[in-house]
């Protein structure tokens, strides 16, 4: 890539852009403040040595996550990506509560009201809804988390 | 040679070999015994990087911002191509499974009042289509009431990005 046509990584680190830079398929020029966000919080030396450990046709899903990363981190300091995940273990507490309620509040009615049990569903409906109890299980598998499962 | 205990360097100090100073940044948040845990930040955001964003931040917060940047270069250490983004994205699909399932609960509530209070239907005439004949059976019909009555908006974090063209 000649001097004119640098990509982001090259042009903020005001250096020449080879033909073969790691950097230039992911840090196009169009966008140098996502990679301004990159160094900030990787550091370009970093960010090189993690695509080079990548195979080259996942590079772009690493380097997308990556910078996905980053600019979490430059707009929450604190927590970045981890803020997310709380955000949204959070979400699934209150929606497994909700469900949870509204499954004990169907139970209640069907014992009062025995005569309102909806038909089964007939035979090989699309649309059949998952069972809850199979997704208890599957809800809470994640990595050990920072600050605690909630 | 000082840092955090008086007597050893802290655990970035000794990898970094150098002196551990009083006020040394790392000391508070990463104690000799326990080396692996500098080691793997250090890896993923470089000491440099990692001094400038404690020292950006609050003497109260930097021990949670330690924590998460700990759990994130585990994460990036263990899948090098998503690292906790595969998390996010893995916690938002259970986020919309349970929504469906939220949805699809509340369309059965539904229909249980209107099997009580059926005059109910007739008052709205956009709903009394819904329910012909057997259609009320039909689970597909249940999310679609439950989705005009629930306005539950999943925000996509991956959307949030404000830097991508």
């Amino acid at each position: 890539m000649s001097s004119f046509s640098r990509c982001a990584a090259c042009k903020y680190l005001r250096r020449k852009c080879p033909q073969d830079c790691i950097l230039a398929p992911y840090f196009p020029s169009s966008n140098p403040q996502r990679f301004a966000c990159v160094h900030k919080i990787f550091g370009a030396s970093n960010v090189t040595k993690m695509l080079q450990q990548v195979p080259v046709h996942l590079r772009a899903e690493a380097a997308e996550c990556i910078s996905y990363e980053a600019i979490a981190r430059v707009q929450d300091p604190v927590y970045g990506c981890v803020g997310i995940i709380t955000q949204l273990q959070q979400q699934i507490i209150q929606i497994h509560s909700e469900i949870m309620k509204i499954k004990g509040d169907i139970i209640t009615h069907h014992s009062a009201h025995p005569q309102h049990q909806p038909l089964p569903p007939p035979q090989g409906d699309p649309c059949r809804s998952i069972s809850i109890h199979q997704q208890e299980q599957d809800n809470f598998q994640s990595d050990e988390h920072p600050f605690g499962n909630f | 040679m000082g840092g955090s205990s008086g007597s050893s360097p802290c655990a970035s100090c000794k990898l970094l070999r150098r002196r551990c100073s009083k006020d040394c940044v790392f000391a508070p948040y990463f104690p000799p015994h326990d080396p692996h845990k500098f080691a793997i930040v250090h890896k993923v955001f470089g000491a440099s990087n990692l001094c400038k964003m404690l020292q950006e931040l609050p003497v109260n917060q930097r021990g949670d911002a330690v924590s998460s940047l700990v759990y994130e270069a585990n994460a990036r250490v263990r899948d090098p191509v998503y690292g906790c983004v595969g998390t996010i994205s893995y916690l938002q699909n259970q986020v919309s499974q349970l929504q469906l399932q939220l949805a699809a609960a509340q369309a059965e509530v539904l229909s249980m009042q209107m099997h009580q209070k059926p005059h109910l239907v007739e008052q709205d005439s956009d709903m009394s289509s819904l329910w012909a004949g057997d259609n009320l059976n039909s689970i597909s019909h249940y999310i679609a009431v439950a989705s005009n009555l629930s306005a539950t908006v999943i925000q996509d974090p991956l959307k949030r990005e404000s830097f991508s063209t």
